[in-house]
């Protein structure tokens, strides 16, 4: 039994209870025991104080590449699970496409074991949509999720194949898990960065706004039709977002995520042949960055995720159309969204808590994303107001892939904690 | 002595015609006319890059380019060494990077790469410190091609501003219409595409430039055509249905060229595909500027050497004599 933990004279956000103000906070055999004013410690506890900062519930990304297995030389679910942790995460999502891709209950197994040897964040598996994450088969989701699968993506590759996704949409209906889908129209697919005038100028192949939008359009259908949940990963077009608004609008079970490159970068800063600006979907224009802002503040958009992307130095030192698509997001997601949205006035750090830890939960359907009493004790502390430059050869990924390289973020994690274990404190 | 203009401005390198002043383009043409005449001589040698070492890196097949940086680089007396993807390390998987380090350590001057990928002269110019000059990378820019296009136009029409210039065919794929499109605007020109809309870039217009989707109008606007060359390629990937068709509708021709308002003035950077883009009658007929491109290729390559290896503008002519 651990002992007691007292968290003194921080912030306490908590958007699940329309906390946000001055509280301790009370741990008890891995729960949250209390929330209040001037609680005492308990004979023998630990006392942490966290005057500075907000204490709230841990973040939550949906999204994340930890790589392993096949992927090891980029990153690998311990190196991952504790980039997660300095990132202010408690639970992750970890993307089903490895190398052997996570398409059978002994691989889904495999990740549960190795995140939890590597004592980092919880790390949940997503399990492939089909077989070989190739688009033709549906994978055993019965028995995926037998073995700890929380939902089922091709991430990586959109399910094409508009039989195979209404078949996913409603066969997962019985496990009650989402149907996370990379929305992207192969037919229309085929470049490199956004197509507009910066692509045209590079010379580089573009992707249109419409490769994403015609498939979530197409999803939103197939969502109607079946009842299944879809969850529409980072979105980033803004005629995406009125298919959004549609599904909204008719009340179907269609969630959707951005990633915090996608608030704040353009394709402007592909400019240079910057690979480090390569992902997909790609970053686009002012409009679209406008668009799918609004739309995370509005819910059109539920929440945040950081589309974890590592990749080595190697990979990313390649001409342009040669380097892989993605960017190392954990260690600046909550950074970049301050600074993209809290300092910018756009939303408060209570409605930001919310879209990084309270609606994940939610619409996921998981434990954590409050701080009420007798929930698990993930919880982040972290300092709202701190400047900090992003230096990546401090990152705890084993990759620094990142196009915000000395970029100032605000807002810095000091603490983590997993289950009332302080997991992650900042030196 | 002449000394260098103040507004001229080439730095290490030439990756691309974006971003250069009009004063710098004009010095370089104005420094590839002394060595016109160069190529004119029985002896056609001018010693100023002797002892320099240049590598033409080639990534892709070329003739036309890759032979006329050859004689521009020999015609000024430098040591060249040619590669080529096929034969080389680069088929062993050698990354770009270290096959340009490598040559680095062999001590060389300059490097002249084509490579199919955009962006890729930027790449290496950033890596290496001797000077990268861009023969063609991907689909972003040719800038050779686009100041002999320049050079050439100059010639026949005795100025680059003012004038109208359309470029036609195959946009989206072209780094020789990108060229053309920075080149010609920042030295004062009007810049137009025609094409079929499969084939023009999205945004284009944002960069200033026409768009027309009938071959017929854009010969009554232009007072030059720059017509690229429709590779065989885009009918199999879906771009355009047949290189007949697009004869049919796009074809620069006689009958559709005797409409136009003027003189029309015809460039294409080669390779032609007679018949499909450009009829013979056209190509081989008194308003083609064709060959005299090709001639020109070589004296706008010897200047853009001669200037990257620390000649000024203007010192052309006296360093000329001087060899003479």
């Amino acid at each position: 039994m651990n002992r007691p933990m007292l968290l003194t004279g921080g912030r306490v956000v908590d958007p699940s209870q329309g906390l946000d103000g001055p509280a301790d906070v009370l741990i008890r055999d891995e729960s949250i025991a209390a929330v209040g004013n001037d609680l005492s410690a308990p004979e023998g506890a630990e006392v942490v104080d966290a005057s500075g900062m907000v204490v709230a519930p841990g973040l939550i990304d949906v999204h994340v590449h930890l790589r392993e297995p096949g992927g090891e030389h980029k990153e690998t679910i311990h190196t991952g699970s504790h980039a997660a942790l300095a990132g202010g995460f408690t639970t992750v999502w970890a993307m089903p496409n490895t190398d052997p891709p996570i398409d059978d209950p002994a691989a889904v197994g495999y990740v549960r074991l190795a995140a939890r040897a590597a004592r980092g964040t919880r790390v949940m598996p997503i399990g492939a949509a089909s077989i070989g994450q190739r688009g033709e088969r549906m994978t055993e989701i019965g028995e995926l999720v037998k073995a700890g699968a929380v939902a089922v993506s091709d991430d990586g590759a959109p399910v094409w194949d508009t039989g195979l996704m209404r078949r996913l949409l409603e066969y997962t209906q019985t496990f009650g898990i989402p149907v996370l889908q990379h929305a992207e129209d192969t037919a229309l697919a085929g470049g490199v960065m956004n197509e507009g005038v910066v692509a045209t100028a590079l010379g580089l192949r573009g992707l249109p706004n419409a490769a994403e939008t015609c498939m979530v359009a197409r999803d939103v259908q197939l969502a109607e039709l079946t009842g299944g949940h879809l969850h529409v990963c980072h979105v980033s077009a803004r005629q995406s977002v009125e298919q959004l608004r549609l599904a909204k609008e008719k009340g179907l079970a269609v969630t959707s995520e951005v990633t915090p490159h996608h608030l704040i970068l353009t394709d402007e800063i592909c400019r240079g042949y910057n690979t480090e600006a390569k992902v997909n979907p790609p970053l686009r224009t002012e409009e679209d960055v406008e668009a799918v802002t609004q739309a995370l503040i509005d819910g059109l958009i539920d929440i945040i995720a950081s589309d974890h992307a590592p990749h080595t130095y190697e990979e990313k030192e390649q001409e342009f159309d040669y380097a892989p698509f993605g960017i190392n997001g954990l260690e600046t997601a909550l950074g970049l969204s301050m600074r993209a949205l809290v300092v910018t006035g756009r939303i408060s750090v209570s409605r930001l808590i919310e879209r990084m830890s309270c609606d994940p939960a939610r619409i996921m359907g998981l434990e954590g994303g409050t701080l009420r009493t007798g929930s698990p004790a993930d919880i982040v502390v972290f300092d709202p107001d701190e400047r900090w430059t992003v230096d990546p050869t401090d990152f705890r990924s084993r990759s620094r892939n990142t196009p915000i390289a000395g970029w100032e973020l605000v807002g810095r994690v000091h603490r983590t904690l997993v289950s009332g274990e302080i997991r992650f404190t900042r030196e | 002595m002449s000394q260098p203009r103040p507004e001229f401005e080439l730095g290490k390198d030439l990756v691309g015609l974006e971003g250069l002043s009009g004063e710098t383009i004009t010095g370089i043409l104005d420094t590839a006319e002394p060595f016109k005449e160069i190529s004119e001589r029985a002896i056609k040698k001018v010693p100023v890059l002797r002892g320099k070492t240049i590598v033409n890196l080639f990534y892709e097949p070329s003739t036309r380019t890759r032979i006329s940086f050859e004689f521009a680089e020999k015609r000024l007396g430098a040591d060249t060494v040619n590669i080529s993807s096929v034969g080389s390390s680069v088929v062993k998987g050698e990354t770009l990077v270290d096959t340009a380090r490598n040559l680095e350590a062999m001590r060389i001057d300059m490097v002249v790469i084509r490579h199919p990928s955009s962006g890729a002269a930027r790449f290496l110019a950033d890596r290496i410190p001797s000077n990268v000059i861009n023969g063609g990378d991907g689909q972003h820019e040719h800038p050779t091609q686009g100041l002999l296009d320049m050079l050439t136009l100059r010639d026949r029409l005795g100025r680059i501003e003012g004038l109208k210039v359309c470029i036609v065919g195959d946009i989206v794929h072209s780094r020789v219409a990108r060229s053309n499109i920075f080149g010609l605007q920042a030295l004062g020109a009007e810049v137009a595409v025609c094409g079929p809309r499969s084939l023009i870039p999205y945004g284009i217009e944002q960069l200033g430039v026409q768009t027309f989707y009938h071959i017929e109008d854009a010969i009554q606007w232009a007072d030059a055509l720059n017509i690229l060359r429709l590779q065989l390629e885009r009918m199999e990937t879906g771009f355009i249905p047949s290189l007949r068709e697009y004869n049919r509708v796009f074809g620069v021709t006689r009958a559709r060229l005797e409409k136009a308002p003027r003189d029309t003035v015809v460039l294409h950077p080669g390779p032609m595909n007679r018949g499909v883009e450009i009829d013979s009658a056209v190509a081989d007929g008194p308003q083609s500027v064709i060959l005299p491109q090709v001639t020109n290729g070589v004296a706008v390559r010897m200047a853009v050497l001669y200037l990257l290896a620390g000649g000024v503008p203007g010192g052309a002519e006296a360093a000329k004599q001087e060899s003479a």
